[in-house]
């Protein structure tokens, strides 16, 4: 942050931070997502209430 | 159970009805003072604090709360869930009843309430985002009466003023999602012009897209909340078909509300990278910020999920109304709590007794009209001249 | 050649214009535009050097806008102990730091409206009460204020000022720059009573000029900066010091960025979300709905094979039993001829025999007319 001085610099700086946590955050939702059904596949095709 | 003994005694003196019945002469004291005293003579407000507990709780965080409505009938009407359809009515109920507060509020807030047409009608600041706000707080107030207003036709009978609203639904369902969209996500951006006030680790420039984020969350969890509640005191107005459909709204939500969670959560994150704020996170203000995001965020997707998966209907029921708190928690820190981070503490503010009786007087008028048109028009039930037409 | 060759760029000119106006840029507020804002616009350069805290300056202005009388009158310096700011009694206010000069000598820093030359109020407020004046006053209109109050948590200097403790026609009070004496020709009040420099009116122009002008003369007092040069855009009140400004209550963390940039995106997002939301989920509706049809339309379908299938098994179930009744019809009435034929046979053999039996016993009668009774 101290070798910080322009613009260009500072973007550069945030937006290689941003593209890792952007990658970080594809594969946490995608694995969240996963969690979020994997147990329910099969009870969820015929759930109880619909019919 | 306390339910039953509120049923039981059907009479006028119920507990409900004597705990609101104080409240309510409260509240018309509090609002004459208000009114005849002037918003100093109640409030705690200063000129560090144009805006306190009314617009901060009753405006931020009644509008994110009353988030439910277009996220069901979207869900329902454009996205063709017809699972969910017996959560629309309810919703869509709160909804209303929610920014009709919001209105109500507004009016005890503003210096000159009998002006609040004037954006509209004498001078047009489009530049401000509180126009944009205002605009469509209006609108889409006109278009959730009128999504209610079936409900209250089919009591009052009156068929054919009925079809016509029926008909316009998926239009009125698409123009509240429109409103909706730009109203929540404003009242976000209200807080772009104040980069100097408000704690940088809550201001971002993608501040409106957190706020219609989160007010997704509270919509999400709000229509589960509420259900719960409602399975409760109102079980007796229940149909066949709303008991059965309400585990299925409730882990459905719960499924979409602990994913929108996971993205709010990460986007949170890349606020916080864009703008370099890392050093912040170590400050005292950071250890409360790692507290909404960690509390009330990253914990409520995860429970969320916890329950949806094993099918834990107390857990969802739980984790709803926690992460309705934290999204009240989050308007609170960006309009009060970290908003003039920069003051000494001598010189915050905190809200007057008056002020907080003002909202619980409020909230209780919404619970009133809320049971009032529960216990009357077909909310819970279809109607059995409508049926199945949701 | 040469004009192809430029019909071919002016296609691909337009066409990247097109490609640019497709896309969706939100940050941007009015494309490149850039604002000088109104030419020859006043402003007031205070000097924090030459400030010597009399407090004049707050009674004048008392005086000229008619505010009621201050708790404790003006000469009473004591007032200086606390931080003060604009109030709805007071549009300006003298504040006083100690310990940051060498000599020893406070440092009085006055504070009011700063006019900002793109004001965070002017663009906040929804029913337009602000103006910037071509002059350099921000002036407000009563008439028309709601009292939403959001121009108060707009401006970036904490100056608007509110007056809660009427009832009926509460307003936003701060600073006018004097507006009414500019236009009469008249010096702002505070500014004419100034016994100091402390206090120059003056075209914006100029004043920074000034400025510039008072530090290079004493670069090893001046701090090396104009407040209000730059600071959110620019004000029309402008302060040089010989103190670092935010040791006298001057926010150095504001930056440059004029108020109504602040909010551009967020307003160029809105005909955006108009007009691109209701498509996509018209869209999302049409997908579905016509995905409920088509499921609906499988469904019937299989029901409508299920059907068939099932009556094609129902004659091929029923030719055959229709034909395994005549096979077993026939195999009966075969055999039942059969039968008959086999049965007709026995009997005449028996018949038959009988006959030759009954020769035999005329021969012998006794024993073997006994037998024979007992076969039959
Ligand atoms: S200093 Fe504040 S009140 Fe004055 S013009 Fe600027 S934004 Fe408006
Ligand atoms: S309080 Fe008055 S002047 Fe300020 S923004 Fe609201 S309407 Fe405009
Ligand atoms: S310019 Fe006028 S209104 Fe402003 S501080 Fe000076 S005397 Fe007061």
């Amino acid at each position: 942050m101290e070798g910080i001085l322009t613009l260009h610099d500072f973007m550069l700086y945030t937006k290689s931070v941003t593209y890792i946590i952007v990658v970080g955050a594809l594969l946490g939702l995608a694995g969240f997502f996963w969690f979020l059904n994997e147990r329910d596949e099969d009870p969820d095709e015929n759930p109880p209430a619909e019919h | 159970m306390s339910s039953q003994a509120v049923r039981a005694d059907r009479g006028i003196i119920t507990p409900f009805n004597v705990i609101a019945g104080i409240i309510v002469i409260m509240g018309m004291v509090l609002t004459a003072w208000r009114f005849a005293g002037g918003l100093g003579a109640v409030t705690n407000l200063d000129n560090h604090y144009p805006w306190g507990l009314w617009i901060g709780l009753d405006l931020m965080a009644g509008v994110a709360l009353a988030a439910g409505g277009f996220v069901t009938s979207a869900a329902v009407h454009v996205f063709g869930m017809k699972k969910y359809s017996s959560a629309v009515r309810p919703a869509i109920l709160t909804g209303f009843l929610g920014y009709a507060l919001v209105v109500i509020a507004l009016h005890y807030d503003v210096g000159r309430p009998w002006r609040l047409p004037y954006p509209f009608i004498m001078s047009q600041g489009t530049t401000s985002l509180l126009f944009e706000v205002a605009a469509c707080v209006a609108l889409y107030l006109t278009v959730l009466f009128l999504e209610f207003s079936p409900a209250a036709m089919e009591w009052l009978g009156l068929k054919r003023a009925r079809l016509i609203v029926v008909r316009l639904m998926l239009l009125l369902t698409i123009f509240g999602v429109v409103l909706s969209t730009l109203h929540q996500s404003s009242l976000g951006a209200l807080f772009l012009i104040a980069p100097g006030k408000l704690h940088p680790l809550w201001y971002s420039s993608y501040l409106p897209v957190f706020f219609f984020v989160s007010a997704v969350v509270a919509g999400l969890s709000m229509v589960i909340f509420e259900s719960s509640i409602t399975a409760r005191y109102f079980a007796d107005k229940m149909d066949e078909t709303h008991k059965q459909q309400k585990t299925t709204v409730a882990f459905g939500f719960a499924k979409a509300a602990a994913f929108t969670l996971a993205g709010y959560f990460f986007a949170k994150v890349i606020g916080i990278a864009v703008d370099n704020n890392w050093h912040y996170l170590a400050t005292g203000y950071g250890a409360w910020f790692l507290v909404e995001l960690l509390g009330f965020v990253a914990l409520p997707a995860f429970l969320f999920a916890i329950g949806a998966r094993e099918q834990r209907l107390g857990l969802v029921k739980f984790t709803a109304g926690w992460s309705v708190f934290g999204i009240i928690l989050n308007r609170l820190n960006v309009s009060l709590i970290a908003f003039n981070y920069h003051l000494p503490a001598s010189e915050r503010y905190f809200p007057s007794w008056q002020e907080i009786g003002t909202s619980i007087f409020l909230i209780t008028l919404g619970l009133i009209a809320f049971k009032f048109i529960v216990t009357r028009m077909p909310i819970l039930y279809s109607h059995p001249d409508y049926p199945d037409e949701h | 050649m040469a004009l192809t060759r430029r019909k071919f760029l002016g296609w691909l000119g337009a066409g990247a214009a097109a490609t640019t106006a497709a896309a969706v840029k939100p940050a941007v507020a009015a494309s490149n535009k850039h604002f000088e804002g109104h030419p020859d616009s006043n402003a007031v350069l205070h000097d924090l050097v030459a400030c010597v805290g009399c407090r004049r300056c707050e009674a004048a202005c008392n005086k000229v806008n008619d505010l009621p009388e201050p708790d404790q009158p003006f000469a009473d310096l004591t007032v200086l102990e606390t931080k003060r700011r604009t109030t709805e009694k007071a549009y300006t206010v003298v504040n006083r730091y100690d310990g940051l000069r060498p000599s020893g000598q406070p440092v009085f820093a006055k504070k009011q409206c700063n006019h900002c030359l793109e004001p965070g109020c002017a663009s906040a407020c929804f029913v337009k009460a602000f103006t910037k004046t071509p002059e350099g006053p921000v002036v407000y209109n009563p008439k028309v204020c709601v009292g939403c109050r959001y121009c108060m948590v707009a401006c970036p200097f904490e100056i608007p000022a509110y007056e809660y403790q009427k009832a009926f026609d509460p307003e936003v009070v701060k600073c006018t720059m004097c507006h009414p004496r500019i236009m009469e020709g008249k010096l702002p009040g505070c500014v004419s009573v100034c016994p100091t420099e402390a206090l120059v009116f003056g075209k914006r122009k100029d004043l920074l000029n000034t400025a510039r002008q008072r530090i290079a003369r004493r670069p090893d007092l001046y701090v090396d900066h104009i407040y209000g040069e730059n600071e959110m855009g620019g004000t029309s009140w402008l302060y040089i010091s010989d103190v670092p400004f935010e040791k006298a209550g001057m926010r150095m963390d504001l930056g440059i960025t004029p108020a109504p940039a602040l909010t551009a995106g967020a307003l160029a997002a809105v005909p955006m979300i108009a007009a691109l939301w209701p498509v996509l989920l018209g869209g999302v509706y049409l997908m579905s709905t016509r995905r409920d049809k088509e499921a609906h339309q499988e469904k019937e379908d299989a029901l409508k094979s299920a059907r068939e299938q099932e009556q094609a098994a129902a004659k091929a179930a029923l030719k055959k039993a229709s034909e395994d009744a005549a096979k077993a019809q026939q195999k009966a009435v075969e055999k039942a001829v059969k039968d008959a034929l086999a049965q007709a046979e026995k009997k005449r053999e028996e018949e038959q025999k009988a006959k030759q039996q009954a020769q035999e016993a005329g021969q012998s009668p006794d024993g073997q007319g006994q037998e024979s009774e007992e076969e039959s």
